[in-house]
């Protein structure tokens, strides 16, 4: 500790776990953006990525609760806040914005979109599949072309609700941050915008990742007209988030006010590693280079394939960096802008370093297992393709 | 026993409501206290404290708070001179053992006791995700120990740093204004043990409360006006040093 | 009606919702605690609970009641205002059961110094002094007597 800090403030509240919290949603929201691109957007160059990017979402919403319930001093409480949500409170209305998105967007898209290869699959596999597939059916296996039809006049609305629901999911958590009025380093309107522009760009990294990824693993060809604009896609949102922060930054600057102080002689010693080094550096300016060089300048497909890889990686710790930033430095300062503290991360702790890896590497997990069950890919749909040459 | 149709249509209703009132589980705060007569607040007067830890010690043991977190504390300022955006704050174990006497002289010093405000627009309860902290209907913010999710959000959004996480109970834990000392007409611990009179608990809505009368003739403060909380924790004669 | 054929599964779908939203009312009404709401969003009986709490500190007229006579003399001093359990600590436990539960007085010479050693920030009227100085080694009780310390209320022993 050093200057002074109020007795009560030495000692972090939210850690590392609460860090993941908003990195894993911010991924799902963005992931689920880059999918209705294609849906609502008719952005044709994405599709091979549909399936995936939804698939993920999943995976990562699924996982999203787990850091929060690892973190509360008494996670068997934690459906209070279903039964009884105080209305005023942004994470009791959090919840409920979760368990629509989860409901009614994600699975619900998911379903319809998967629909005719869950009725075939129900018909065709053996074993422990069969059960699950034919309970996914919910009973009906009308899989006419008008039925079809229906499913994608139903998804295409679904998605339509989905966009704003996507922004409200992580938006929300930006709220969370930005509607506390003792803190000066999260209290700011911009919080959300910047939450959900940041999450886009990290859902969008993800996404390019996974692609390249999974064709590597499958020894298939990436389709580039897909990844180029993937990138173009990145890069747009790159810009509008990095003017967003620095908006914020020259603001505060300017302003001045008595946080000032405080907070730039905590951003130049305990953060400037994970903030300047980590966030803006490496994990802003580097990969919005990288990524306008391609649009600027002529690579090859196998240059351009490692620039993508590259900056896309870049771009996912800068956006956990971010977070880092937002949470633990909101912590490291005392609220009377007199003194700082330094966040003591345990290892093996409930909190520590090695349960936020695992929960970093589990929605992996469930992805693959997501795969495994609703193949994204044709040929690993066991279905005919339809006479007229769409799957 | 066998009952007629017409005891059992009497019975009947009374019944209901007996079970009604089972079910509502109507809870009493205390013999003779009506919540709605009061308001409860309380005035320091920094002119008064003399930074011995007395409150402090007293708290801890009336409340059972554990070691290195604290439901009150003192922090001694020092500010040189016209330099009030820069004051030397510090504040030993939160001043439980008194401060050390030191060579600290020249410009203006003094102890500021701080505790929960008791903000009648509190941010705290504001952001409570399941309402497990609230203010009651006299005016005072307490914590339910037994529905408290231990989410540490109203932690954050406290801008006096009042709350803390209690470290067994694993809820959000502060002062309750020892509330189970003043329904039955005692003073809070911190209040009982003070010599000099620098805490006094004051009743808002008692008109022959002598806060009336001090509030006539003084300049009081309260911190951090600007973020609007209602406090009800007013300082006489507070520095604008004063975080 | 092959249009309604079609969209029939939809209709399953909204059936599972609608369940879910019925199960969850179900459990609501259950679950939430018979109390909540009754004085605002929050469990009523946690007011009982937190006033249960035992009280520590008896409040200096409950040892006025019994020790009348120390009263007497603290009344006419300077420290009438300082109550008895600032300096004697917590006694309830005592005024409950005075016979068995006696008081542990306090070690003087770490009691008086907390409030009178000299400090910068203390009020200046205040009286203080530099403890080993001023006593020159000799416990604080041995000029003063603690129930009216100031000399001129005759508080020299």
């Amino acid at each position: 500790m050093e200057g002074f800090m109020y007795p009560n403030e030495v000692e972090l509240q939210w850690s590392v776990l609460i860090v993941l919290y908003p990195f894993l949603t911010g991924l799902v929201a963005g992931a689920f953006i880059l999918a209705s691109l294609e849906r609502v957007f008719r952005v044709e160059e994405v599709k091979p990525t549909y399936r995936l990017a939804l698939l993920t979402a999943l995976a990562f919403l699924i996982v999203a609760p787990l850091p929060l319930q690892l973190h509360l001093g008494h996670p068997e409480r934690s459906f209070e806040m279903y039964l009884t949500p105080h209305r005023s409170s942004a994470m009791a209305m959090f919840g409920f914005v979760y368990l629509w998105y989860l409901m009614a967007v994600l699975v619900l898209e998911i379903w319809l979109d998967y629909r005719r290869d869950i009725v075939l699959l129900a018909e065709s596999s053996r074993g422990w599949k069969r059960p699950l597939y034919r309970l996914l059916t919910l009973g009906s296996y009308n899989i006419s072309a008008g039925a079809l039809r229906v499913d994608d006049r139903a998804g295409w609305l679904v998605t339509l609700i989905g966009i704003p629901s996507a922004f409200l999911l992580h938006g929300y958590v930006g709220f969370i941050f930005g509607s506390i009025k003792a803190n000066p380093w999260w209290s700011t309107p911009l919080m959300p915008v910047v939450f959900l522009f940041s999450a886009m760009v990290s859902g969008i990294a993800l996404v390019l990742l996974m692609y390249m990824l999974t064709s590597l693993l499958r020894r298939t060809a990436i389709d580039m007209r897909c990844l180029d604009t993937i990138a173009k896609y990145l890069l747009y949102t790159f810009i509008i988030d990095f003017t967003l922060e620095m908006l914020d930054l020259i603001h505060r600057i300017y302003e001045s006010d008595e946080s000032f102080r405080s907070l730039d002689f905590m951003v130049h010693t305990r953060l400037f590693i994970s903030q300047i080094v980590f966030q803006i550096f490496l994990g802003t300016l580097l990969p919005i280079g990288l990524l306008a060089a391609t649009q600027l300048v002529k690579f090859t497909e196998a240059a351009r394939k490692r620039i993508y890889a590259f900056a896309g990686i870049l771009t996912m710790i800068g956006i956990f960096a971010m977070r880092w930033n937002v949470v633990i430095g909101g912590q490291l300062f005392s609220k009377s802008f007199l003194g700082y503290t330094s966040y003591k991360m345990g290892f093996v702790t409930r909190e520590g370093l090695v349960p936020a890896v695992i929960l970093l590497v589990l929605p992996f997990v469930i992805l693959f297992v997501l795969i495994k069950i609703l193949p994204p890919w044709h040929e690993e749909n066991i279905g005919a393709l339809h006479a007229d040459g769409t799957d | 026993m066998t009952l007629t149709r017409r005891q059992v249509l009497l019975l009947l209703p009374a019944a209901a409501v007996a079970w009604e009132s089972v079910l509502a589980g109507n809870p009493e705060v205390a013999p003779n206290y009506t919540t709605t007569e009061h308001w409860w607040g309380m005035l320091l007067d920094i002119t008064k404290c003399i930074g011995c830890g007395s409150c402090v010690r007293a708290c801890a043991m009336e409340n059972d708070v554990p070691d290195g977190y604290f439901r009150t504390w003192i922090e001694r300022y020092h500010v040189t001179d016209w330099h009030i955006e820069n004051p030397h704050v510090d504040s030993p174990d939160g001043g439980k053992g008194g401060f050390p006497s030191d060579a600290e002289t020249g410009g203006r010093n003094f102890f500021v006791p701080k505790l929960c405000n008791h903000c009648t627009d509190s941010p705290c309860t504001q952001v409570c995700p399941v309402g497990a902290t609230f203010q009651t209907p006299d005016g005072v913010t307490l914590i339910d120990y037994n529905y408290c999710l231990g989410c540490r959000y109203c932690i954050q959004a406290c801008p006096y740093g009042c709350r803390f996480f209690h470290p067994t109970k694993h809820t959000a834990d502060k002062c309750t204004l020892c509330y189970h000392r003043i329904t039955k007409g005692l003073t809070t611990a911190c209040c009982e043990a003070c010599p000099t009179g620098a805490r006094q608990l004051a009743d808002l809505k008692n008109p022959k409360d002598p806060i009336h009368a001090f509030l006539k003739t003084h300049t009081v403060q309260v911190l951090k006006p600007h973020l609007a909380t209602g406090a009800k924790m007013f300082y006489n004669g507070l520095d604008g040093s004063v975080r | 009606m092959s249009k309604f054929r079609d969209s029939a599964h939809l209709i399953r779908v909204a059936a599972v919702f609608l369940l879910g939203v019925v199960a969850f009312v179900a459990l609501r009404a259950a679950v939430v605690p018979k109390s909540f709401g009754l004085y605002g969003p929050y469990r009523a009986s946690a007011l009982t609970e937190l006033t249960a709490h035992p009280i520590v500190y008896a409040g200096h007229e409950t040892c006025e009641a019994c020790h009348s006579d120390v009263q007497e003399i603290k009344a006419k001093g300077v420290h009438a205002r300082v109550n008895c359990e600032s300096c004697h600590g917590p006694q309830a436990k005592h005024a409950e059961d005075p016979g068995t539960v006696k008081p542990v007085l306090p070690e003087i010479s770490t009691l008086c110094v907390r409030c009178h050693s000299q400090n910068a920030a203390k009020p200046s009227g205040f009286p203080q002094v530099d403890a080993k100085e001023h006593s020159q080694g000799l416990p604080c009780d041995t000029c003063h007597q603690p129930h009216s310390p100031g000399f001129d209320a005759g508080g020299k022993k």
